[in-house]
């Protein structure tokens, strides 16, 4: 069961425990912060699911897509950290994520 | 008597989105939410895809976790079912005879599966996709069913199509027009989905009018007007939604195939505001059109609207349309709205089955069906946002990205 740091738009920093086989977005969510809206419950056709990784995770993490690529070009708030939290599983390899809710467009 | 500052009927995506922006914005009066359903709001997407299929649990479907609701002290009045609208008293009375007052009303209700009129309709094994329940009821009889058949050819038509069949049942799509999609899409669109879901064995029929279910106990097939029978095991109907507003137009307010609203989404009523896939409003990426609109982007966005308005700080409902489907290995992406277009051009290839169409009224672009092509959809949103004018030959090449035209 990893466990995640969540810092969010308000700068509030949480640690919630996340199920594994879960994404990212899902525990995110169901520890009740509401920022994030993923509209689209995670199949990749939006990007209201917009996070910030911590650099030092960079290499624990799956490789971008195309599509989550392209998708992340939608936001102006995208920088070198951007990710789409539906597409991160959790396994227990990330526990001790840290991750940034990136501000709604 | 029960009473609520802010009363939302319906425990849809609309519904749900309306408590949590009215909470976000710092609402602090008494918010209940009232519906139908014994569930807590969840995601009807996944109702004809991955919760159809199996893939995902109800539990991984809800919209937000069960003690969220508790937490941000939003009443959840589950199971219930709104008949009548008083707005002069602020009261509402349930199927119980139960009175409920409110301050400010949301409704939020959405819509009923239009179903069959044909002999046989009620037949058991006749199903339709709206709610957790229906799908529940749809796949527990699966293992008894080798034979489906789908009435209707729009997107839950569709998509539960693409579901069945990989839940390996011999699938006929009956459409009771000259192509699929003829609702929401152009031609090019309607043809390659046919194409698509004939590729996946679905056997397809255009033009098919059905005359009865037949059956004794349980359906045993449908009948078209033109006499042909089609063995089934089960149906599923997706044939559209009837707007659930009768208690709204009972109490006065206007509307006919949905309630207008205004563009706060207040209705005609005093202190009752429509969201969702049964507000009839008029939408500027429709030339200013009355329209329903039966999508996440609308029910998400309508609540903001309604949410901001009742926090005191109200601005119109001006967004982008979009939409997607999942369908097999297909990724539709929708921006914008298509009906009405007088031209458009394909980008990209239709047998690489990566591309989009993109449609043009008097000069300007006004939506793009982007398949398997999500750059376009994502670079094309500008284009729609600010109705550019373009020469259709430039939006054409794909060797310009569409986040370098019209700028």
């Amino acid at each position: 069961m990893p466990t995640i740091t969540v810092t969010t738009r308000t700068g509030d920093t949480r640690q919630i425990a996340a199920e594994d086989d879960i994404s990212l977005m899902e525990a995110i969510r169901d520890s009740g912060i509401d920022e994030l809206l993923a509209l689209c419950g995670g199949c990749l056709s939006c990007a209201t699911c917009h996070v910030y990784v911590d650099p030092a995770f960079a290499d624990q993490l799956p490789g971008m897509s195309d599509d989550e690529n392209d998708l992340l070009d939608s936001s102006i708030a995208r920088g070198p950290l951007s990710r789409l939290s539906c597409q991160i599983p959790l396994r227990e390899e990330l526990d001790g994520l840290i991750v940034t809710i990136a501000p709604e467009d | 008597m029960e009473s609520y500052d802010v009363l939302i009927v319906g425990t849809g995506h609309a519904g749900a989105q309306a408590a949590i922006a009215l909470r976000q914005g710092g609402f602090a009066g008494s918010v209940a939410m009232i519906g139908e359903e014994p569930d807590l709001p969840y995601e009807r997407p996944p109702l004809s895809k991955d919760y159809l299929s199996g893939d995902k649990s109800f539990d991984r479907i809800l919209l937000r976790p069960r003690e969220f609701w508790h937490d941000r002290n939003i009443t959840m009045l589950l199971g219930k079912r709104v008949v009548s609208v008083d707005a002069e008293q602020h009261e509402v009375t349930d199927a119980t005879g139960a009175t409920i007052a409110y301050g400010q009303l949301i409704w939020a209700a959405g819509g009923h599966p239009r179903r069959l009129n044909c002999n046989g309709h009620d037949q058991e094994g006749v199903h339709a996709v709206r709610t957790r329940a229906d799908v529940d009821r749809l796949v527990a009889e699966l293992p008894r069913v080798s034979k489906a058949v789908v009435i209707g050819g729009g997107y839950i038509g569709l998509e539960t199509a693409a579901a069945l069949r990989k839940a390996g049942k011999a699938v006929v799509l009956l459409e009771a027009q000259d192509r699929l999609l003829a609702r929401v899409a152009g031609q090019e669109l309607s043809r390659f989905f046919e194409e698509a879901h004939r590729g996946h064995g679905v056997d397809i029929h255009l033009n098919a009018q059905v005359s009865a279910i037949e059956g004794s106990e349980r359906i045993s097939g449908v009948r078209l007007a033109d006499g042909r029978v089609f063995a089934a095991d089960l149906a599923v109907v997706g044939i559209g939604i009837i707007p659930a507003v009768e208690p709204l137009l009972a109490a006065g307010a206007k509307g006919d195939n949905g309630v207008i609203v205004d563009e706060c989404c207040r209705t005609s009523l005093t202190d009752v505001w429509a969201i969702g896939d049964c507000a009839l409003h008029e939408n500027i990426f429709a030339d200013g059109r009355a329209i329903r609109l039966e999508s996440m982007q609308n029910a998400n966005d309508q609540a903001s609207v309604v949410a901001r308005a009742i926090n005191g700080a109200a601005t119109p409902y001006i967004a982008v349309p979009w939409f997607w489907s999942n369908q097999y290995d297909l990724k539709l992406q929708t921006v914008g709205l298509s009906d009405g277009f007088d031209y458009h051009i394909i980008r990209g290839d239709l047998d690489a089955r990566s591309f989009s169409i993109i449609y043009f009224k008097d000069g300007r672009v006004i939506a793009l069906d982007c398949v398997n092509h999500v750059r376009d959809y994502v670079q094309g949103r500008r284009l729609v946002a600010n109705r550019v004018a373009i020469d259709p030959a430039i939006v054409a090449n794909q060797g310009i990205p569409l986040k370098d035209v019209g700028c």
